[in-house]
């Protein structure tokens, strides 16, 4: 019999969903925002027509990604309110003051310096241009500090006291926002935006040189993206593993899920590459594992005692299962984009870079690797704090809103459909953009308009003329 | 008297007013869109707002946010009170959002994107017309948490809000256009205009004639001496504005309309809070209950001093850039 889940299970599938779609699309603009201010930049100083091509073409696919992580993170602004109204009024007082900083420093900018950069060419000088181009680049990591500074302090709060009416309010502001996780946390995630935009662009270039070997913006795209990979992917595993000791010491609860510890090993740990968690019986079963690696990678020391999950209550335990599978997934996915970034170094010291078709189509298949990694992670980390928001502070359960169930249900129901259809069709546009890559689509005989209106394309700035205001 | 949570009460009434405003024109773009005659008409109505609309989207951020931060009590009362319109007013946000780029994507897809961009903006500005009334009529408050129904919203009042903010933002679309816009498009806007202008001053007068039935305490302050001092230059105020905005529409000039429609969104504006103050949640819950800590209110207020001044700048920078009536031939050559 299937049990009918209760209004707290549905606001966090709820949240769950809606945060998933959103995050996605954060992750592509931080990434590409930086991208384009580097190609702007490269082509100002060189003048070459490749940059400018390559600017055009991932600004236009930037525009629709952007906006399409608005309209899903107004959603995310109200949702707090609409299912977690508990949680809201005891957390506000912290938590709310950094999601405005987020707003006052960050959405404004990118905001007001969104519309310059789309369609203000022509319209101001090239440096101007280039300025608002880095404003908004800018403005994607500010808001990335600030809504990591909020996640990271739900995690390990510091720096607040509880009130009279059961409030956390604020002691000290700079413990609040530099928390113990925090640093590790907006490193791992910026790196991870890097890496997945730096993915996108060489798969779409690899796709593109698979069909034309010569094909110059391609080329380029494909060079430097794999640049970026071959650079940041070590990078990144560096700070995942600092990231993991850090929530060690402060979420140990978590790590004993990611790693399937059910018992303690007093004489050192195993690395369980694979298993299946039976809640159950509290055990790994088929676990495949490797002697004293845990230990080793999660204490550097091979007979270090852990501790497992034996020592925990049962109703202090995340769901194990959907962390330690989701944990692998992230690895896992890692650790093949370090491949594919060492595979392109040896490539391109044999200067076959761009000849070898099975390279171009793995990273073709790689190219949306990142946001599965993303996702993974995410599950890992918030999955691996329940049952908790505030991690050790407020329940889960004790935190959302007084609403029924049907209600719950019905506006789940409502997102579900609304965000199949907007953004099923908004990735379609974005992959069909992608596919048809970046040329002059006004000179290409099969579109639909003889030339697109869209304003981004215009080399004729809308509207000049007379001043009527 | 001008404590923090009363100061930080004046900023989010800043910021939801100016959310009204500049939403208020490009929802109204989306209102009259089938209205507008031809494709041409449409797709100049949405190139004059496409560069600045998400920005103005921002200000509905800052609001919520803001009440998130500032008031967080009134933000866990008022949001489950509110659930079916709120998420009916996200969900239509999101259809009209991602229309701005989509309707672009591909031309066979042209007209179910635009058929979105008006539903959607028809159904979050009447959603965002029935919070108001909502919140205007007051809610069920039990402790710290709200204790209605997931229905309570429903009432001829709130309804009839959210249609007289249909017709107000349609007000403000058409002027908008009126500025922005050459031949065809400009007469049609004129036309629209003088509809919606007659629409939304009659709801002007029916809902303030309907307020100080909601309750006595909202009669008294305007209807009581001495307080009617004070509060006179409202009505006053608005029939001039009434006759300039009348005047702009039949002489045809083009600059007038707009900015008298903002002048009659202001001292609406300006009449909720005289009829409210001084409560966030009317009649349950006031702006000093509600408010967060100082520490919060400290912290904010310093961020919010230096960066709203910089914003307001560099959003009418923007403005000026795409200053000027949009190009009749613009990306049709």
């Amino acid at each position: 019999m299937i049990e009918i889940p209760d209004a707290v299970t549905l606001a966090r599938v709820q949240f769950a969903f809606t945060i998933t779609f959103h995050i996605i699309f954060p992750a592509f603009s931080i990434g590409l925002a930086s991208y384009l201010l580097v190609l702007e930049t490269l082509w100002l100083r060189s003048g070459k027509a490749v940059y400018l091509n390559l600017f055009r073409f991932w600004m236009k696919i930037f525009a629709v990604a952007f906006g399409m992580g608005v309209v899903s993170g107004i959603a995310m602004s109200y949702q707090f309110g609409t299912n977690w109204s508990v949680f809201s009024d005891k957390a506000g007082p912290i938590i709310g003051p950094l999601m405005t900083y987020e707003v006052l420093t960050a959405f404004f900018m990118e905001a007001g310096f969104l519309g310059v950069m789309l369609f203000g060419m022509g319209r101001v000088s090239k440096s101007l241009h280039v300025i608002a181009t880095g404003i908004v680049a800018a403005g994607t990591l500010v808001s990335a500090f600030w809504i990591l500074a909020v996640n990271s302090w739900m995690h390990t709060p510091t720096g607040f006291s509880i009130n009279d009416a059961g409030q956390f309010v604020p002691v000290n502001w700079s413990a609040i926002v530099f928390n113990p996780s925090f640093p590790f946390r907006l490193v791992h995630m910026v790196l991870a935006a890097y890496l997945t935009t730096a993915l996108v662009v060489g798969g779409v270039g690899a796709f593109h040189l698979l069909r034309e070997r010569t094909n110059a913006e391609a080329r380029k795209m494909f060079s430097m993206a794999m640049w970026m990979v071959a650079i940041i992917a070590p990078v990144q595993v560096v700070a995942g593993d600092l990231h993991g000791l850090n929530t060690l010491e402060h979420q140990p609860v978590k790590v004993m899920a990611m790693e399937g510890h059910y018992e303690s090993y007093p004489q050192g740990a195993p690395l369980f590459l694979f298993g299946v968690p039976n809640e159950a019986e509290q055990r790994l079963d088929y676990a495949l594992g490797i002697p004293w690696l845990g230990s080793l990678i999660l204490h550097h020391d091979p007979d270090n005692p852990v501790k497992g999950l034996d020592s925990v209550p049962d109703e202090d335990q995340p769901p194990v299962a959907a962390v330690f599978f989701s944990f692998r997934i992230m690895v896992g996915i890692g650790l093949l984009i370090v491949l594919l970034g060492l595979s392109s170094l040896v490539l391109r010291r044999r200067r076959r870079l761009f000849e070898s078709p099975a390279f171009l189509r793995t990273a073709v298949a790689m190219g949306p690797s990142g946001f599965v990694a993303i996702v993974a992670g995410w599950v890992t980390t918030e999955v691996g704090r329940q049952p908790y928001t505030v991690y050790g502070l407020l329940l889960t359960a004790d935190s959302a809103s007084p609403i029924d169930t049907p209600a719950v249900a019905a506006s789940l129901t409502a997102f579900v459909i609304v965000y199949l259809i907007v953004f099923g069709f908004g990735i379609w546009y974005l992959l069909r953009m992608m596919r048809r890559g970046p040329v002059e689509t006004e000179s290409r005989p099969n579109e639909g308009q003889p030339k697109n209106l869209h304003s981004v394309l215009m080399t004729q700035p809308p509207g000049v003329g007379d001043d009527h205001v | 008297m001008f404590d923090l949570p009363i100061i930080w009460a004046f900023i989010l009434a800043f910021a939801v007013f100016t959310y009204v405003v500049l939403d208020g024109f490009d929802l109204g773009i989306g209102i009259v869109f089938p209205l507008l005659g031809t494709d041409e008409n449409r797709a100049r109505a949405m190139n004059s707002v496409a560069p600045v609309w998400d920005g103005n989207e921002t200000w509905l951020i800052l609001g919520g946010g803001g009440l998130f931060a500032a008031f967080p009590l009134a933000y866990a009362v008022l949001m489950p009170a509110l659930y079916a319109p709120m998420i009916a007013m996200i969900l239509a946000l999101i259809f009209r959002g991602v229309a701005f780029e989509y309707r672009w994507r591909n031309p066979a897809h042209r007209s179910f994107w635009d058929r979105g961009f008006h539903l959607g903006s028809l159904a979050a500005t009447c959603a965002q017309g029935i919070v108001l009334g909502t919140i205007v009529q007051g809610i069920e408050v039990e402790g710290r948490s709200y204790s209605g129904g997931w229905w309570d919203w429903v009432s001829p009042f709130s309804v009839m809000c959210g249609i007289a903010l249909t017709a107000g933002y349609g007000l403000l679309g058409t002027t908008w256009l009126v500025l922005k816009s050459t031949g065809d498009l400009r007469e049609r806007a004129y036309v629209l205009a003088r509809i919606a202008a007659i629409a939304t001053l009659g709801f002007i007068g029916v809902v303030s004639l309907w307020m100080p039935f909601l309750s006595p305490e909202i009669a008294a302050r305007w209807f009581t001496f001495p307080q009617i001092v004070f509060v006179l230059p409202v009505p006053t105020l608005t029939t001039a504005l009434a006759a300039l905005l009348a005047w702009g529409l039949m002489t045809k000039r083009d600059a007038v309309p707009f900015p008298a429609s903002i002048g009659l969104f202001g001292l609406c504006f300006a009449g909720l809070g005289i009829g409210l103050y001084p409560y966030i949640v009317p009649r349950a819950i006031s702006i000093q209950e509600a408010a967060a800590p100082d520490g919060s209110l400290q912290f904010m207020l310093i961020g919010a001093a230096i960066l709203l001044p910089m914003i307001l700048a560099y959003t009418a920078y923007s403005y000026w850039i795409f200053r000027g009536k949009i190009d009749p031939d613009a990306g049709y050559h």
